[in-house]
């Protein structure tokens, strides 16, 4: 079923931040650091004051009295050191692009003129950029008197993973490495804050994710009541964990609104979003597989580097990526050793953050490249490898050595259906012939594990306010139709449509009947937006029962208007029905009539309510795991070592479907951008900091040319603790395509003897595999 | 609002089937203009230089990226943005597939889209896939992967000839 509300954007008649007009707003600009780390003075702001429709020009000075720094603290924890943040940097900027002055101006382009008269004092400071150099130990601190760039270590070690390696009969070793990326979603970060002296009441506008976590950290920072702050995030072009952050530019504005007392707008421009959106994905990664002479794992080891920036991400930390690695390494596979280290360092490049798929990605390509490996050395296709060493189904449920309770997967069903819809023994001797022909082609496979619908441990052990429950209230038109105010919010990814059906196949009426609203902290209770995949599992689940709700609510006062019980009536298509006959008695709207114009005409005491709600948090299991299989066809230019994706494919089960139109596309478009995590998309630093991918031009993403058709099909294994049994799939298509593409060109460069260990695939890095250029000093 | 000193020029051109006279700071770009001189913000602005195809706009015929077109190079010509209320055949038959075929997630880079797949099928009644996909990359989609737009332009193009051979 398509999505109703798109009616709306393909007529151009979406409501992004910036198509929304605050009567006297003006604009906002950002002088920021052109340094990776220097110390500063903002020496002279009273020329850039002096142009024509300059408003005001903001400093650290105007907005320390109004905002605090923040922080990211996790109390479970204790040994996470990240620096102070502010919305505005003060004499100390730590990456290029942080900001260190704000001008406000009758128009951007005035605002922009006057940023370049702020007169600084810059003094360089050396700078911790790459990863490895960030990560010794006499680094290049990335902030002035740290002592060390180490911001967080974690080890983890369950079973005897020594003995097992000592044991093993083949042991594999990888090292990967990630290079950033971002999310770049279409609509870059935007914020209108307007907020009125009279009331004390601040109305923002914002491109994000969840309001009420939004919300509840702007009242914090700003001193105010959540009451007194409203967040509305209206239509979102596109987020993908993104704006799910607290940025200082959005905090920044909302500050200088208050201090002006009058709207202030900003729309980050491309350049600006690339280089202060999170970052994501940068990680140098080693692991070991040990396997023993039966061919089964016994034993993993990873050690991860991960990079941070130059703070960890407010407020839900940037080591949660990593850490989410960790927990998904050998996901779809029975194995009980495990040891795993992880160190997060800070460097002054721009934050890393969540973005789609969370760290899954990484894990899924370290473990599927030692699969390929382990089965190599075995002599043996890594489908056997696979299907011998995957949990099966009678084994669960099972908690993995990271703790995780694998419950409801389907390795073994979700490979076999991808055996036939690749047409496995075909599409082989089909590379043969294409190969026999000289093309350079290759298919990869990745099984993955993801993890969905975080519940409320997550970060509740944390104590960051993150809510894991949503709320649904849903009211009784006297139409008979149903309004629902629900704490998910829409990104883009169709839940507003989702609750509709849900709603509708709850309370008994067409899904038309039903008119959804998100994304504004005035209209629904507090609760988690959308993140981690858990519209459709948790908000989804809400929804049914408050529909439920609603529905016996029409049923008992359909009853007792009819002088009858509930349990002989039906409710179907806005109609009370016999439930024996099926023979209509009365429409939902006349009872709803009838309550809300003539309760004088109900029996006494029938106190019937036309509106409920229904709050829900999962306590069980605080993550939902997903399971599938991708497959990646690809082809490899030999002059330019291009890589061309020819063809994809995925078997998913992401649980029960809601809407299965809407659930494709999402795993479609995830895949798409695994594919350009794969090969394209990086955030590159110079060696001093400067950085290099600010345009679209720099910063290559996937375009419509260079993407296959993907194939999608499902397996259904419903998660077996609630009612609907719906888990997450928003992310699914990047959890494993980047591991299928990097699976897909090692294949294709076997024949030649090279391979590939870094993402994303660079041309000259699959010329240097095929021997066309020479390997790389040291390598 | 303007401050006083910003250099304007008067420019009148036809916008949407309507007579528009205005004053534009010369360095306004057309995008802006539409979006925010005449309040038609269904042209988006997803990158400012010239790739991203979001800002998509026609003038006298034909789409241009409206973040590299001033505001006073419209003078005397005529605009279309997907605002119109006289959509060309091909754009409704878009609207609708698109619509249908769940061919787009956040919609921001949907009006450029169509704006794009329109032109195509103007000039190619029956394009390959690999046509479409190649009309179109100019046009970035973060959301949807590009396959169900290629669909729905397929589906669009096989209904206008339905309708032209009928
Ligand atoms: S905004 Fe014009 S091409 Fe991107
Ligand atoms: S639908 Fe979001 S960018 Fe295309």
């Amino acid at each position: 079923m398509p999505r109703a509300s798109t009616r709306r954007l393909v007529a151009g008649r979406g409501r992004y931040v910036d198509d929304i007009p605050a009567k006297g707003e003006v604009y906002a600009a950002f002088l920021r650091s052109p340094h990776a780390h220097a110390a500063f003075e903002v020496v002279n702001i009273s020329a850039a004051a002096a142009i024509p429709g300059v408003v005001r020009v903001l400093t650290a000075e105007n907005i320390d009295p109004v905002c605090p720094p923040w922080k990211c603290v996790l109390r479970n924890a204790p040994d996470l050191q990240s620096p102070e943040q502010r919305p505005l940097a003060r004499r100390q900027a730590v990456f290029q692009g942080e900001p260190i002055a704000l001008v406000v101006a009758q128009s951007r382009a005035i605002a922009e003129d006057a940023l370049e008269l702020i007169e600084v004092e810059w003094s360089e400071r050396p700078a911790a950029i790459s990863l490895e150099a960030a990560a010794m130990p006499d680094a290049v601190p990335a902030h002035e008197n740290l002592k060390s760039n180490i911001c967080w270590r974690f080890e983890h070690r369950s079973g005897d993973p020594d003995k097992a390696f000592a044991d093993a009969e083949h042991v594999v070793l990888r090292r990967l490495v990630f290079a950033r990326k971002t999310g770049v979603p279409l609509e870059p970060r935007g914020i209108l804050a307007s907020y009125d002296p009279s009331t004390n009441g601040l109305i923002v506008h914002v491109s994000h994710q969840m309001p009420h976590q939004f919300q509840l950290h702007l009242a914090e920072l700003l001193g105010m009541s959540p009451l007194d702050v409203r967040v509305i995030c209206s239509d979102i072009g596109g987020a993908f964990g993104i704006k799910m952050h607290i940025y200082p530019e959005e905090v920044a504005v909302c500050a200088a609104s208050r201090i002006l007392g009058r709207p202030v707008k900003f729309i980050a421009d491309r350049v600006e979003s690339l280089s202060s959106d999170v970052h994501a994905r940068e990680h140098i990664v080693e692991a070991r597989m040990a396997v023993n002479t039966s061919g089964m794992i016994t034993a993993i080891d990873v050690d991860d580097i991960q990079g941070l920036g130059a703070y960890s991400v407010y407020p839900r930390s940037s080591t949660a990526e990593a850490m989410s690695a960790l927990r998904a390494v050998g996901g779809p596979y029975r194995f009980d050793n495990y040891h795993a280290l992880l160190r997060s360092v800070l460097q002054n490049k721009v934050m890393t953050g969540q973005y789609r798929s969370v760290g899954h990605p990484v894990a899924a390509a370290i473990t599927e490249a030692l699969v390929e490996d382990a089965a190599a050395v075995r002599g043996e296709d890594s489908i056997v490898f696979r299907q011998r060493n995957f949990l099966p189904t009678e084994a669960m449920p099972w908690v993995s050595p990271m703790g995780a309770r694998m419950i409801d997967l389907s390795h073994h069903a979700c490979l076999e259906r991808m055996l036939t819809l690749v047409d496995y023994p075909r599409l082989r001797q089909e590379i043969d012939t294409w190969r026999q022909e000289g093309r350079i082609v290759g298919l990869g496979l990745a099984s993955f594990v993801e993890f969905t619908a975080t519940g409320a441990e997550a970060y509740g052990r944390a104590h960051v306010p993150v809510s894991s429950l949503d709320g649904v209230m849903l009211t009784m038109e006297p139409t008979g139709e149903v309004r629902a105010q629900c704490s998910a919010s829409e990104i883009g990814q169709g839940i507003q449509q989702g609750l509709a059906q849900i709603i509708a196949d709850a309370v008994g009426v067409r899904a038309d009947k039903v008119r959804v609203a998100l994304g504004d902290t005035a209209a629904s209770p507090h609760g988690g937006g959308a993140w981690s995949s858990r519209g459709a599992a948790i908000t989804g689940e809400v929804a049914w029962t408050a529909g439920r709700k609603l529905r016996n609510e029409l049923l008992n006062v359909a009853a007792a208007m009819l002088q009858t019980t509930a349990t002989s009536l039906d409710l179907r298509d806005g109609r009370i029905l016999a439930a024996d006959t099926g023979a209509e008695r009365i429409a939902i709207g006349d009872v709803a009539r009838t309550v809300i114009f003539h309760p004088y005409d109900l029996p006494a005491g029938t106190n019937a309510q036309m509106s409920v709600s229904h709050t829900w948090g999962r306590d069980a299991d605080p993550f939902l795991p997903t399971n599938g299989v991708q497959a990646s066809l690809v082809e490899i230019d030999p002059i330019s070592g291009l890589v061309r994706p020819l063809r994809h494919w995925v078997v998913e089960d992401c649980g029960r479907i809601i809407n299965p139109l809407l659930v494709d596309e999402q795993i479609r478009g995830g895949v798409v951008q695994g594919i350009g995590e794969a090969l394209y998309e990086i955030c590159r630093y110079t060696e001093d900091g400067q950085y290099g991918s600010g345009t679209l031009a720099d910063y290559l993403l996937p375009m419509a040319a260079d993407m296959p058709d993907i194939v999608v099909a499902h397996v259904e294994t419903p998660y077996s603790g609630s009612q609907l049994g719906a888990k997450g799939a928003g992310e699914a298509g990047t959890c494993g395509a980047p591991a299928a593409v990097l699976n897909a060109v090692n294949d294709a460069l076997r024949p030649f003897g090279g391979r590939i260990d870094a993402m994303p695939i660079s041309p000259v890095d699959v010329l240097r595999a095929l021997g066309k250029l020479p390997a790389k000093a040291g390598a | 609002m303007m401050a006083s000193d910003e250099p304007t020029a008067e420019i009148s051109c036809t916008v949407n089937g309507q007579p528009v006279r205005a004053h534009v700071p010369v360095r306004q770009s057309l995008v802006d203009f539409v979006r925010h001189g005449l309040g038609l913000t269904g042209s988006h602005v997803g990158c400012e230089h010239g790739v991203c195809g979001a800002c998509h706009a026609v003038v006298d015929g034909r789409v241009v990226r409206g973040c590299l077109m001033l505001a006073v190079q419209v003078d005397g010509r005529t605009v279309t943005t997907i605002e119109t209320d006289q959509p060309t055949a091909q754009m409704r038959a878009l609207q609708d597939a698109f619509f249908e075929r769940a061919a787009l997630q956040c919609g921001f880079c949907t009006p450029g889209m169509i704006l794009q797949a329109s032109e195509l099928l103007t000039r190619t009644a029956a394009p390959t896939r690999a046509e479409i996909r190649d009309a179109l990359s100019g046009n970035y989609c973060r959301c949807t992967g590009y396959h169900a737009i290629v669909d729905a332009v397929e589906t669009a193009a096989a209904r206008l000839r339905d309708k032209a051979a009928a």
